[in-house]
């Protein structure tokens, strides 16, 4: 546009400057007495110190925003990174690898927020200097207008008064442009992060590989509430053992237990005394004494480590009831 | 001599480097003219380095206005051209 044509080059800098001054004494020929262009100024530069505060304020509400969301984030990809350890360590690989996928995206658009992050920073920063300068220059303005409205009259004060317009107005030109960007990523920001929290509340982050909001959660919680189930049941039963003649044994389980289907009682030994529980390590609780005696508790089953079983295997244990086990 | 660099303040410079500056700005409009970015990029950044190697920050209470006003670090070439024009980014 106004680089076509055959004018002598006269560079960027000068051209930019000279669209400064231009602007600078389109506001001054406004004014019909020059001293009224002081005060006007100045009334401007006030507001335009306000509007540079709000901006500076704006620009760290935005970055908080940013904060907190990339705490969610964090803490996302360390829960995900927690269901691949627990998963792995129940032989679910298959799982682990889903989780570690999901922890994957979660840190992808962590790494994306930290960059704009600090692009907000650093807009933060470079906004609170201008509004430094600003607040000086005002300052400055201030004294000079005062002074001139003092010494000279209207006719006198027209040099001095343009000198102090025009520095004034450069300032708040650069400022005004400063404000104007930091709006513009703000704006950017504010509309990246409204789109995350939307992709939060909606499970999309948590879920990238298509199944229902963190399943993998409640394949794991399902995996271990079985399995604490399990241990109490063990525990309960090993009381009882404990402190009981045997014939106790069979009745407590019985009525005790809500999963009494699963507990034999102890004259129940003999017909379901499966060979299974030998091919499995046996459990590192303390009951385990009683259960050698060949009572064969599918608690020793369940808290066997997955870690020797084939994969395939895991769900059914975790998923169906006892009594299907031994069937 | 007066150099403002838009978004970090002004800058007073000794004429004796004008000739340097005008050097490194000629590139910067030829660039801005031929859009070529990597010519651009080059020289914004030469000419924002030279003005803060060899230029002290004016103190903030000098009211005075810039002979030379450069576009400031992260300006892309877009920017540059509005700021050529007078309706362009410059509020007020």
């Amino acid at each position: 546009m106004l680089m076509k044509g055959t004018a002598a080059r006269m560079g960027v800098m000068k051209r930019v400057s000279l669209v400064f001054k231009a602007k600078a004494n389109k506001a001054l020929d406004k004014m019909e007495d020059p001293r009224e262009t002081l005060d006007y100024s100045y009334q401007r530069q006030l507001e335009l110190l306000t509007k540079v505060r709000r901006g500076v304020a704006d620009v760290a509400t935005s970055r908080k925003r940013v904060e907190l969301q990339m705490n969610q984030l964090q803490q996302q990809a360390n829960k995900l990174q927690d269901q691949a350890r627990k998963a792995l360590s129940m032989g679910r690989e298959d799982l682990a690898r889903e989780a570690l996928g999901r922890k994957s995206s979660a840190q992808s658009q962590l790494d994306d927020l930290q960059t704009q992050y600090a692009q907000l920073q650093g807009e933060e920063e470079k906004l609170t200097l201008a509004s430094q300068r600003l607040q000086a220059r005002v300052d400055a303005f201030r004294t000079r207008k005062e002074t001139i409205k003092a010494t000279y009259t209207a006719a006198e004060a027209q040099t001095r008064i343009n000198e102090a317009f025009s520095g004034i107005s450069e300032e708040m030109g650069d400022v005004g442009m400063a404000i104007q960007r930091a709006e513009d990523k703000t704006a950017q920001m504010q509309a990246r992060a409204g789109a995350i929290d939307e992709l939060m509340a909606s499970g999309a982050l948590d879920d990238a590989v298509g199944g229902k909001r963190d399943d993998i959660q409640s394949e794991l919680d399902m995996m271990s509430a079985s399995s604490d189930v399990e241990r109490e049941l063990a525990m309960l039963k090993g009381e009882l053992t404990a402190s009981a003649p045997k014939q106790l044994e069979g009745s407590a389980a019985n009525g005790g237990s809500q999963n009494a289907q699963q507990a034999p009682p102890a004259q129940q030994q003999g017909p379901y005394a499966p060979p299974a529980p030998q091919q499995y390590a046996p459990p590192q609780v303390q009951q385990g004494q009683q259960d050698q005696q060949g009572q064969p508790p599918t608690e020793q089953v369940q808290q066997a480590q997955p870690a020797g079983l084939p994969v395939s295997d895991l769900p059914g244990l975790a998923d169906e009831p006892q009594d299907g086990d031994r069937s | 001599m007066i150099v403002r660099i838009l978004g970090e303040g002004q800058f007073r410079v000794d004429d004796s480097v004008a000739a340097e500056l005008n050097k490194l700005d000629i590139e910067l409009e030829a660039a801005v003219e031929h859009g070529d970015q990597a010519a651009f990029s080059t020289a914004l950044t030469d000419l924002l380095a030279t003005i803060r190697a060899q230029g002290s920050p004016l103190p903030p209470d000098i009211l005075e206005p810039s002979e030379l006003i450069l576009p400031h670090q992260d300006s892309s070439m877009d920017e540059v051209r509005k700021l050529l024009t007078d309706e362009g980014l410059i509020p007020g």
